[in-house]
């Protein structure tokens, strides 16, 4: 997943990865060539005691060590240019697939989940190819390079190396074979702990009412022991790994000297190659080190790609056709015919066979319990999610062959949970409108009751709204979110519960105002309220995602029985008499 | 729900583990010391092995401090080997350097003066076997106790912290209500969560190695000395130029780092709003802007975390550049040493591999104080919420409740005398207030938003302790029960619907361990929840996740109510239990609540009509305190606060009968 991904995002920068890769062999190259000068040193200054050459091969050698610091500077940059290129390459990718999603996408991933892949996981990856592209490059080439120049040093040694080598090789791939799956299992362990933790936080008081601690510390002492087992396990591995790597070095240079000192004697090898193969000996452990650090941060990286892949990977639930067709007339006529609407898998659907039409000038209402399939069917309208049967026309043509953007441009949404974005109640205002005038901003905001609070807010039109709209009440939030729609003046409104939070007398008088401005549009309120929806030229009712009674107030009261119920609970017998 | 003041909202749990190198901005404690020391208290249960790893840490140090040392010499043995069979045989060395001499190798012959050469012979195997018998011998116990440092070190760290993390769920138990009421839920969690990871990371990686690291330091620095003064001098001048290096960069990053974050912080916040609004920027039209707008904060964000990157970076070239700069500076002076025979080549070897040894614990000292630090932080954090007060004990020898469950017809008897209570001293709420709940009664508490409706349920759940007065349950005072004796004759459904994460079977069947599928449907059907259920694709069976956010506020609300129905309590209590479930749905509930409340005393926090309207009792509450207590009709016509409460909430809609 990890390469699938790399390789996808690093190739626009395969110029800069190919300079980097270069760069950074150069400098391995450099530093490998040092102990080599270091040996020539001995070999043809001190053996002879050539002091002018020990001075100009140790001028050489500071000249060698300037430039690698230079090339390593220009390697980072181009690195550093590369890892954060390519992160931002893919959080603006990962954000597009997101806003192209559909609500069932959504649901699937779960919006908390797509936030953190859209940040953390590929903040993740782009920290690992940081550290790929400056060590995971070296590494190998530090490694190779350190092998050719010890044989070449001293080819009588390199049966050593054929030895100790490839220990290092199985000892290092048997302890990265073990403590990547476990690390795995820590992260996952630590988790568990942490949720458990954090659901004794959040439900203390649920815990404690139904008097569940006992149960509640045995969960988290089993999460605990668990966590600590698989803790002490990978860390007992980390004990032993790097003092026997250590040892491994070590006792490679015990036989270097051993050998070598017998080749030295017999004069097959000059003494400074035998200084040099020891320091080769070093940089070889070293760049093996590296490549341990990199397997263990890989597997982390790996979930993060895969999470943003699946992302990426996953078609949209809903796209626009290949060939849209275009209504001829947007009057906001909504026609539902014998639509049904269920989850995969699930054993009841949520709407079955629900037939009505909304027309223009004419208000139209739901009511039914909760669960009863009310904002289902409103989602359906703007397709945020597919009908599974049946099909929706609005303005005379399916949903499903319609433009997305001209289908939503048609309707104006005030949705359940009125959701406001940081900045300003103009720049939320003019959201589906950007070029309203003020005056229009002002008459929405009659028509949604909202105009004497946001007059009185410092700076009126140009207060500022938190994220989410935190700083206004609940109420306030409603109001500015149904003059948002209502700026965009649409011939279709749909209403989603959003007049919960609104007491009744401003209900009331929003609902005249509403009736005065959409006299040619048709409007759909969703709402749990009898006295919200009553007025209402028709009225839809459902009962477990059925239609139960459509009609007017009083023929329902009077014929639709889950209706008169609905009215008993809240105006009392009296009002449904 | 009432908060006593000076509550803040609930925070969100702090973005843990953004893992940027070098970026982690360091906290320092109040009082470092205090809790450093604190902290290592904890491990005295486990000092003989924390001793016994330290010596093993220290005998390790010692051996690999040697080893380069034993190597030199016998590279020793083998120059001298070589130049000994340079030399002819049969003379003494100083005739041999003599003869050098005159021959105009003065070089060599100063060179020869300072070894231990026995002309015309080679390399003394003997020796030289000796030598590296005694080096692999020396790295072998150095690898063995490094080894033994590590496994016992990392049973002590473990078994710490999982004492530790023990202790701090056991408090969280322990805590009372009042706590988690003021301190916001993100950072208990934040303590109890990732400042735990953040100490055990810091214990794992930092103390003991810490410690080696400043052995290796001390010994390695003796050994260069005792080979060469002056190329350990020569050496320890490069390590200010390493630190100014450091310190230089370091600081610039660190502003980049800032910047990096803040846009960082930007742009998450954008992410976070645009998907959170997704239809609406959808149905608005808005796709093609906030693309762009992400666009020009990505791009931003790109050019800061490049800077950043890239300058903390140069770090590393920077330190290899000084070390080999420190090689090179070793390899001529001591060549030059060498040649003039004030040194020997062994020796040179050996300080070589010493000043290797040496750059690498400096860096390591760098980032292992940082991570103390910061961990002591963590610690600090950790145990100031384990001093938190905590709830009185109860008592020695409680009493039991005088009527069990099976005989209840006549049990869920209340009796509330005289009961005072206060948030704070000094702002009394509720004084002197009498009530009596005959089983079976329902009592409604009304009031507007903020009134300190929920106080009543924290006392009566005994959540918060009362001030003065009793509270009697069945003839009992509560303060001769144990709380959860109390709370075992409570059923709740609270306005907070908490579920757990796991399947909607087990959540159902929080309130009855070990209740059957059945139980489980048949309270799932009076809650009215058996349809819903029924349409996720697992049922019953499904996995609700962390934040159930695959369940509508409704839905929940109505598990939470199954869950109740479940655990068949004495008294029920449903706060505002209804506020999230429309009016049919309540009906429905009513109705199986009717079934549920005989014989069961119920209070009911209600905004519903119908509610008020039935109950035997009304207590009327504003401003935290109780303002009116009577029947619906009767506080109708005293015609005080109920009567205005009543029109403005109750009555929004005098129905035009049709």
């Amino acid at each position: 997943m990890l390469t699938r991904l790399l390789r996808e995002y690093l190739r626009p920068y395969r110029r800069q990865v190919a300079l980097v890769v270069v760069l950074m062999a150069a400098q391995s190259a450099g530093s490998l060539y040092l102990p080599n000068l270091n040996a020539d040193i001995i070999n043809y200054g001190v053996v002879t005691g050539n002091l002018h050459y020990i001075i100009t091969t140790g001028t050489l050698m500071l000249g060698i060590t300037l430039g690698l610091g230079a090339v390593a500077v220009v390697a980072v940059y181009f690195a550093s240019r590369t890892a954060m290129g390519a992160g931002a390459d893919m959080r603006a990718a990962v954000f597009g697939q997101v806003q192209a999603f559909s609500s069932r996408d959504m649901d699937r991933f779960g919006t908390p989940s797509l936030i953190t892949r859209n940040t953390n996981d590929v903040q993740q990856v782009q920290l690992f190819v940081q550290m790929a592209l400056t060590l995971m490059v070296v590494a190998p080439i530090m490694s190779i390079g350190g092998i050719v120049l010890a044989v070449r040093e001293g080819a009588a040694l390199s049966p050593l190396l054929a030895v100790a080598v490839p220990i290092m090789g199985v000892f290092i791939g048997s302890v990265v074979a073990t403590v990547v799956p476990q690390f795995r299992k820590m992260q996952v362990k630590i988790d568990r702990i942490n949720q458990v933790l954090r659901e004794q936080v959040t439900g203390v008081r649920v815990i404690r009412a139904f008097v569940r601690n006992e149960s509640e510390e045995g969960r988290f002492a089993k999460a605990n022991a668990d966590l600590t087992a698989t803790a002490l396990r990978v860390n007992r591995v980390f004990a032993l790994a790097l003092p026997a790597l250590m040892a491994i070095l070590n006792l490679s240079s015990v036989a270097v000297l051993w050998f070598g000192g017998r080749l030295v004697s017999d004069a097959n090898m000059p003494i400074g190659n035998l200084t040099a193969f020891l320091n080769y000996i070093a940089q070889i452990l070293m760049a093996v080190m590296m490549a341990v650090m990199m397997a263990i941060l890989a597997p982390r990286a790996a979930a993060s790609a895969e999470r943003i892949k699946s992302v990426l990977d996953a078609a949209p639930a809903v796209t626009s056709p290949e060939k849209a067709r275009r209504p001829e007339r947007l009057n906001g006529l909504v026609r539902f015919e014998d639509v049904s609407f269920g989850y995969p898998g699930s054993e009841q659907p949520v709407l079955q066979d629900v037939s009505f039409t909304l027309e223009p000038g004419r208000t139209s209402a739901i009511v039914g319990g909760t669960g009863s399939g009310k904002t289902t069917l409103l989602n359906l309208i703007p397709r945020f999610f597919d009908v599974t049967g049946g099909k929706v026309l609005v303005n005379g043509v399916d949903v499903r062959d319609q433009e997305l953007e001209e289908l939503w441009a048609s309707m104006g949404l005030v949705a359940q949970t009125a959701f406001l974005f940081s900045g300003t109640v103009a720049s939320n205002l003019r959201f589906g409108q950007p070029e309203a005038s003020d005056a229009e901003l002002w008459r929405a905001l009659r028509v949604a009751q909202a105009q004497e609070f946001v007059a009185a807010m410092p700076g009126a039109l140009d207060a500022r709204i938190d994220q989410g709209g935190t700083n206004v009440s609940g109420g306030q939030r409603q109001r500015l979110s149904i003059a948002r729609a209502l700026v965009t003046k649409p011939k279709l409104y749909l209403f989603d519960d959003c007049f919960s939070a609104l007491d009744a007398a401003t209900d009331a008088r929003l609902r005249a105002a509403l009736k005065a401005e959409t006299t040619d549009a048709s409007v759909l309120i969703v709402s749990q309220r009898v006295s919200t929806v009553m007025h209402a030229d028709q009225i839809i009712v459902l009962d477990d995602g059925r239609v139960a009674g459509i009609g007017a107030h009083r023929e329902l009261v009077a014929s639709c029985a889950p209706y008169r119920e609905i009215v008993v609970s809240q105006l009392g017998e009296e009002a449904a008499a | 729900m009432m908060r006593p003041p000076g509550a803040r909202p609930r925070g969100g749990v702090r973005m843990g583990g953004m893992g940027m190198g070098g970026g982690a901005r360091v906290e320092r404690g109040e009082d470092f010391w205090g809790s450093l020391r604190r902290l290592l208290s904890r491990l005295r249960p486990e000092r003989l092995k924390v001793f016994v790893g330290l010596c093993s840490g220290v005998a390790s140090v010692g051996f690999t401090v040697a080893g380069p040392r034993i190597l030199g010499d016998a590279t020793n043995v083998i120059f001298n080997g070589v130049v000994g069979k340079l030399l002819p045989p049969g003379v003494t060395k100083s005739e041999a350097i003599a003869a050098l001499r005159a021959r105009g190798q003065g070089q060599i012959a100063s060179m020869v003066s300072g070894m231990n050469v026995t002309p015309g012979k080679g390399v003394d195997l003997g020796r030289l076997g000796f030598d590296l018998g005694l080096a692999a011998g020396v790295y072998l116990m150095g690898a063995a106790s490094s080894f033994g440092q590590g496994y016992i070190m990392a049973g002590v760290v473990q078994r710490t912290m999982l004492g530790l993390r023990r202790e701090v769920e056991e408090k969280l138990a322990r805590l009372p209500l009042r706590y988690f009421d003021s301190h916001p839920h993100g950072d208990v969690l934040s303590r109890v969560t990732n400042d735990i990871d953040n100490l055990t990371t810091t214990l794992q990686q930092g103390l003991s190695q810490l410690l080696t690291s400043l052995l290796t330091i001390v010994g390695v620095l003796g050994m260069m000395f005792w080979i060469s003064p002056l190329l350990a001098a020569v050496s320890i001048v490069t390590i200010p130029l390493a630190v100014v290096i450091t310190v230089v960069i370091a600081r610039r990053s660190q502003v980049q780092f800032a910047a990096q974050w803040d846009r960082t912080g930007t742009l998450n916040g954008l992410v976070e709003e645009t998907h959170t609004g997704h239809t609406l920027v959808q149905v608005f039209g808005r796709r093609k802007a906030t693309v762009e707008e992400f666009g020009r904060q990505n791009r931003d964000l790109y050019e800061a975390s490049f800077r950043a990157q890239f300058l903390s970076g140069v770090i590393q070239p920077s330190m290899q550049f000084i070390a080999n700069l420190n090689y090179v500076v070793i390899a001529v002076l001591g060549g030059y040493r060498v040649a003039s025979g004030l040194l020997s080549l062994g020796d040179v070897q050996a300080f070589i591999q010493y000043s290797r040894q040496f750059t690498m614990p400096i860096t390591q000292i760098a980032s292992q104080m940082n991570l103390l630090q910061s961990g002591v932080a963590s610690a600090e954090r950790v145990f100031q919420f384990l001093d938190a007060e905590e709830e009185p004990a109860d008592l020695a020898r409680p009493a039991l409740l005088a009527v069990r469950r099976e005989e209840r017809e006549a049990a869920g008897r209340l009796q509330l005398e005289h009961v005072s209570f206060r948030y704070e001293p000094d702002e009394p709420l509720i004084e002197d207030f009498n009530l009596e709940v005959a089983p079976g009664e329902t009592v409604a508490i009304v009031g507007p938003t903020g009134a300190g409706k929920t106080t009543m349920v924290n006392l009566l759940v005994r959540f918060y302790e009362i001030g003065s007065g009793r509270i009697l349950l069945d003839g009992t005072d509560y303060k001769d029960l144990t709380r959860d004796e109390v709370r075992r004759a409570f059923g709740m459904v609270l306005q907070d619907t908490w579920l757990f994460a796991g399947t909607i079977r087990d959540n159902i069947a929080y309130g009855k361990p070990g209740a059957t599928s059945e139980e489980v449907v048949a309270a799932a059907e009076a809650a009215h929840v058996d349809h819903f259920v029924r349409t996720f694709p697992d049922s019953y069976d499904t996995v609700l996740d962390e934040e159930a956010s695959n369940v509508s506020s409704g839905q929940k609300q109505l598990l939470t109510i199954a869950r109740a129905f479940l655990s068949d309590p004495r008294v029920l209590i449903l706060d505002e239990a209804t506020s999230n479930v429309d009016t049919r749905t309540e009906v429905l509930v009513q109705a199986a609540m009717a079934r549920l409340r005989r014989g069961r005393t119920s209070f009911v926090i209600a905004h519903r009509l119908s509610t008020v309207r039935d109950a035997d009792v009304i207590i009327v509450m504003d401003h935290g305190r109780i303002v009116e207590q009577g029947r619906h009709d009767s506080l109708l016509a005293r015609r005080g606060f109920y009567y205005s409460l009543y029109n403005s909430q109750f009555a929004e809609v005098e129905a035009p009968a049709s």
